[in-house]
């Protein structure tokens, strides 16, 4: 499904990922976990295709094809999904606005016509019970005025909606109450199936109780220093990121 | 001696002419006389005015306009019928060059009058409605006194009391490219008596990329309880320019508002006025302006809050890109009777270019003490983080950016009345920005 080689990545001349080697297969959830500053949100943007962050050396390939020339509506029509960790508020744009506009203009790049209209309602309808989200709430303003739970639970809603086959979940934990990360975390696990993948990028171990990792990785200081299964993740939550950067240092 | 002097002296000495065109013992004779007396005094406003320090007419007065139009040119309506509102049934007033098309027009004197300024102006039964209201809003200022002076053709509408006009009434000017570069100066008159409705469209539209300057004054009457819903369409050609000038004086109750669409045009500027003479009067003056190249929008307003307990709600959003320029300068006067005065104003601009501008105003002159009286403005540009987020879910980038420039004008779309008049809007601005609409408004 995805595969990073020696992925070297700065942002205004400043080297943040420093050699980035790992590979995701389909039906596999990995978690990313790493210390603040360590380069995980800059690989999640990376992957996404954000244009501020600069790929120095390296590749990043999505079923084999090399993504790292395409912008970031490309990589989204062929099945990135970025779930962000302060999602933008956009006035004036309803939710349900917004999901038909990316849903249609993800069908218009594969040359697809727009969904029906009755077909659209239903699948907002299902998406939105599977995220417990109010029908009200559908026709406010993009994350204007959201609470933390609202805005995450928005995400992995767009998500339900788009389908993707690679999501990477940027911190979602981060900003939610134990019933709202109940909520995210069911979202998460119902769309998973063997034909897709999810990465999950969190500082703490509680959101991989409800979303159990295949594999976990540490990440310190621009490069994956530690890979493990979900035992390692447990291991951090008890003894924290300091042994690892003493490992790291030594 | 400069060009722009060359337009004065040639307008001052076609006057003579322009009166004994027309029939020299109406009523309107003195007024047209004071007014040329006053144009030739004050001639064109120039960057040294303070109301002009940021729109330079230079450019557009060095072109040799033909003040009266040599011939009258027919149009045929399948040709300019994309330039009207045709899915739904209107009256029409429609100008050739500045001179009425009977053919493309529709009028009416079935119970309410919509016809022209001349007939007006030559008819006595319209001579009580003349006497009491015709130049009783337009200020002294030179364009307007230009305007004044040369006045003859327009459209003249007349809603007497307790009608509700159920069909809206387009104004449309159209000039033909006929003559190498034309001046046009357009006169309307709209009383609009008590309890009645009407809903106006106007706009002007140029069919060749032949120069044209029009100057025109509309002065709108909104008696009490009125309700008169005005919507302005500015979407011409690159080589057209227009100051419009427009004076509404509101009694009790009534409720007027103008909206205004500047997509179009090579210079355009607002001169939009309230005057507020009655209690409970509602005012709204809203616009939305997408311009490039190097055009330029200015909107120019005044609220004059006279009574008490009266509200005017302002509200212009503007996006600029290439090299183009606008300007908001938006003063509210608040009378020291006119206590309980609610007055609000918005100028929120995206500049999509380094090299766009826009100079931005807000005028407050408050002599009463308890009123709420809001204003802001905004520049800004789009916000890079939220272009990422709208791509990284499909959205490309330019259509990214027109939702985002969609929504931003929502504020103003939202509140027109007649859905075809939203959908046109609409068409055009995604025309402009280029994308088809997949989504919403």
């Amino acid at each position: 499904m995805l595969k990073i080689n020696d992925l070297h990545a700065s942002v205004e001349g400043k080297a943040i990922l420093r050699g980035i080697n790992f590979e995701v297969n389909p039906g596999e959830v990995h978690a990313i976990m790493g210390p603040n500053g360590s380069g995980k949100s800059t690989l999640a943007s990376v992957i996404a295709g954000k244009e501020e962050y600069e790929v120095v050396k390296g590749e990043i390939l999505l079923e084999g094809e090399d993504i790292e020339e395409l912008a970031a509506e490309e990589r989204a029509h062929k099945g990135v999904f970025l779930s962000f960790q302060y999602p933008v508020e956009i006035p004036g744009v309803s939710v349900t606005n917004f999901i038909k506009t990316a849903i249609n203009e993800t069908r218009k790049a594969k040359g697809l016509n727009d969904m029906p209209a009755k077909e659209m309602l239903k699948l907002i309808r299902e998406k939105s019970e599977l995220l417990e989200i109010d029908r009200k709430f559908l026709s406010r303003s993009l994350n204007e005025g959201f609470s933390g739970g609202e805005k995450k639970r928005n995400e992995i809603f767009q998500m339900a909606m788009l389908e993707p086959k690679l999501a990477i979940l940027d911190e979602t934990d981060s900003g939610l109450d134990i019933d709202a990360l109940r909520i995210v975390a069911n979202g998460v696990n119902k769309l998973k199936s063997k034909d897709n993948a999810v990465i999950v990028i969190t500082h703490y171990q509680r959101l991989l109780d409800y979303i159990v990792p295949d594999f976990v990785h540490v990440l310190y200081n621009g490069r994956i220093v530690k890979s493990g299964t979900k035992e390692l993740a447990h291991e951090l939550e008890e003894k924290g990121y300091d042994w690892i950067k003493e490992e790291v240092n030594a | 001696m400069t060009k722009k002097m060359d337009l004065k002296d040639k307008l001052v000495s076609s006057f003579m002419a322009f009166e004994n065109s027309v029939d020299i013992d109406a009523p309107v004779h003195d007024v047209r006389s004071e007014a040329i007396k006053s144009f030739e005094a004050k001639g064109f406003p120039s960057k040294r005015d303070e109301e002009w320090k940021y729109t330079s007419l230079n450019t557009i007065l060095k072109h040799d306009y033909s003040v009266f139009p040599k011939q009258e040119e027919a149009l045929d309506y399948k040709d300019i019928k994309k330039y009207f509102i045709h899915d739904i049934d209107t009256y029409k007033i429609v100008f050739i060059d500045g001179k009425y098309s009977s053919h493309l027009s529709q009028t009416t004197h079935d119970s309410i009058d919509v016809c022209l300024m001349s007939s007006a102006l030559s008819k006595p039964k319209y001579q009580l409605i003349i006497e009491n209201y015709f130049n009783k809003a337009a200020t002294k200022e030179s364009l307007a006194s230009l305007n004044t002076a040369f006045s003859q053709e327009g459209a003249y509408i007349h809603i007497p009391k307790n009608k509700i006009v159920e069909k809206p009434i387009q104004i449309i000017h159209f000039s033909t490219g006929n003559e190498s570069a034309l001046l046009l100066q357009p006169r309307n008159l709209i009383v609009v008596d008590e309890n009645s409705h009407v809903q106006i469209i106007e706009r002007h539209q140029s069919l060749t990329e032949n120069p044209v300057l029009t100057n025109s004054v509309t002065e709108i009457f909104a008696n009490k309880r009125a309700i008169v819903d005005y919507y302005k369409i500015q979407n011409d050609k690159q080589s057209a320019s227009l100051i419009d000038n427009t004076f509404i004086k509101q009694k009790r109750e009534s409720h007027v508002s103008v909206h205004t669409f500047s997509f179009g045009g090579k210079l355009t500027r607002n001169n939009l006025n309230f005057y507020q003479e009655g209690e409970r009067i509602d005012s709204t003056l809203k616009g939305v302006t997408i311009i490039g190249d190097k055009q330029h929008v200015d909107h120019n307003t005044l609220v004059h809050h006279i009574e008490p307990n009266c509200e005017s709600h302002q509200d212009y959003k503007g996006i600029f890109s290439d090299r183009s320029t606008g300007v908001f300068n938006g003063k509210v006067l608040v009378d020291k009777i006119a206590q309980k005065t609610n007055a609000f104003q918005a100028n929120n601009n995206i500049l999509l270019s380094n090299k766009a501008s826009i100079n931005t105003k807000p005028q407050l002159e408050i002599f009463a003490d308890d009123v709420k009286c809001s204003h802001g403005c905004t520049i800004g540009q789009l916000d890079e983080s939220t272009m990422f987020y709208m791509r990284s879910r499909g959205i490309p980038e330019k259509e990214a950016k027109a939702l985002l420039m969609f929504a931003f004008s929502n504020n103003v779309l939202n509140s027109v009345k007649i859905p075809e008049i939203k959908q046109r809007i609409t068409k055009i601005i995604a025309t402009k920005l280029g994308v088809k609409i997949g989504f919403d408004l």
